[in-house]
């Protein structure tokens, strides 16, 4: 579904991905942990080119996104994204958010993206805040809307870059049950994060990176309980 | 001190008339430079250096150089280059709008660039290309963010149509000095034509922020 191979990305002289090679199988859920600069959410940007590749290639579902020809925007309404910061559009309101990429994108007429972003957000628990603007929801309830927006472009893999790191602890619980939901529907998921309970629950996998490298990676009981390079131990004695 | 209400009466045809153009210029410099803004502010934007290169320098010399300067160039070379005669309505639309044009270019860059990088991304991630996401995510926040300083810059503008005078278009700083000149008073021509500016200049601004008001997102 995802396959990563040699990627490296530099920002100037700075090596921020060394040598990344990731496969990421359909219904698969990636958590990616490691201390920050180590080039894990730089990673998951170069997945869908919010970062240029330096070297190396990406293939989305056998495309390759460092092919010029590759229509890069087509690629984009596979992939969907939840940011950090929410990036919800302040200027519209919480449906309009989740209609907009519809209606310009695939075309939809407003009716039917009106239903689906409805139905979206019924599922993600917020259909009452449907005609709200984005200002007046809590942090948990932005990062929900944005998760539904990235939905109603159903994509098949989703992208989550610390969803949950901007929000209030209280609300980081109902934005990972969203996810799990998510998760357990079957979709392919790859997840930047600090919640290493989320990791070991929903995880099929978890990537350690530091320093621009996937250090280790494995099984979440098999990460946790018995990692087998030292800074995987240092790293996670720190946060455990 | 006497004040000769009787001379303003007298001359009020004439001020109705002024303010009419001194409105009539003001209104075409605030379309004409708007547009033409926005166009040489999103040439300033261009990756390419070089091609950005023009549009940086006709920022720096609409706003590094007079306007007094700028309209009597406009006025008694520019324009008879090319139409042979003078025509001071033309040249003072013509130095409004091109003068107004270059601080415009920057308020809408400054409007631009104060959204964040965020939008952008979660547009593009969205799959929408580069146009769409200024269209309907990046412009319509960024245009609200320019009304105050845009609401300064036509203020500017429509003060600075006074300066038509100079060349002889007949609005409201025409006839104003044309009333000195005829009885030798000072009071009566500037202050009628300082109450009118003001009046016009408020009423821009009241109307700027019923738009403001209007665009709010709570």
């Amino acid at each position: 579904m995802i396959e990563v191979k040699s990627l490296k990305k530099s920002f100037g002289t700075n090596e921020v991905l060394k040598e990344i090679n990731v496969t990421v199988k359909p219904q698969e859920v990636v958590v990616v942990i490691g201390p920050s600069g180590s080039g894990k959410s730089t990673f998951l940007r170069c997945i869908n080119m919010l970062e240029t590749i330096t070297d190396g290639h990406v293939f989305i579902e056998g495309t390759d996104l460092t092919d010029k020809k590759t229509d890069i925007n087509k690629l984009r309404t596979e992939v969907g994204m939840v940011f950090q910061q929410f990036n919800l559009f302040p200027h519209k309101k919480v449906i309009e958010n989740i209609m907009l990429a519809p209606m310009k994108v695939r075309k939809v007429s407003a009716e039917k993206a009106r239903v689906k972003g409805l139905g979206l957000l019924r599922k993600v628990g917020l259909v009452d805040k449907a005609e709200a603007y984005p200002d007046s929801l809590s942090g948990g309830q932005k990062q929900r809307v944005a998760i539904a927006r990235a939905l109603a472009m159903e994509p098949n893999i989703m992208l989550f870059d610390e969803p949950t790191s901007a929000l209030d602890p209280e609300m980081v619980g109902e934005v990972l049950e969203v996810m799990k939901q998510l998760a357990k529907d079957g979709m392919t998921m790859v997840v930047v994060t600090h919640e290493m309970g989320f990791a070991k629950e929903v995880g099929d996998r978890v990537l350690f990176m530091d320093g621009g490298l996937i250090v280790e990676e494995n099984t979440p009981k098999e990460l946790f309980d018995n990692p087998q390079e030292e800074r995987t131990k240092a790293f996670l004695s720190k946060i455990l | 001190m006497d004040f000769r209400w009787d001379l303003i009466v007298e001359y009020a045809p004439l001020f109705l008339k002024g303010t009419l153009l001194t409105i009539g210029l003001s209104i075409a410099g605030i379309l004409i430079g708007t547009v033409l803004g926005l166009f040489i502010g999103l040439g300033k934007m261009m990756r390419k250096k070089l091609w950005a290169l023009p549009f940086k320098w006709y920022i720096n010399f609409f706003r590094g150089t007079p306007f007094m300067v700028q309209i009597l160039l406009i006025h008694f070379a520019v324009v008879p280059a090319f139409l042979d005669t003078t025509n001071a309505i033309l040249a003072a639309i013509l130095a409004l709008s091109l003068n107004s044009a270059a601080y415009v270019s920057e308020i809408f860059r400054a409007g631009i660039q104060s959204i964040n990088r965020g939008q952008m991304e979660a547009a593009r991630s969205l799959g929408m290309t580069h146009g769409q996401a200024m269209k309907y995510v990046i412009l319509p926040q960024a245009f609200k963010r320019m009304i105050p300083p845009l609401g300064n810059e036509f203020i500017v503008l429509i003060k600075d149509s006074s300066l038509a005078a100079l060349i002889a278009a007949p609005e409201l700083m025409y006839w104003g000095r044309a009333m000195q000149g005829q009885y030798m008073r000072a009071w009566e021509p500037y202050l009628t034509a300082t109450v009118i500016y003001l009046v016009l200049t408020l009423s821009l601004s009241s109307l700027l922020s019923l738009l403001e008001r209007r665009l709010a997102t709570e």
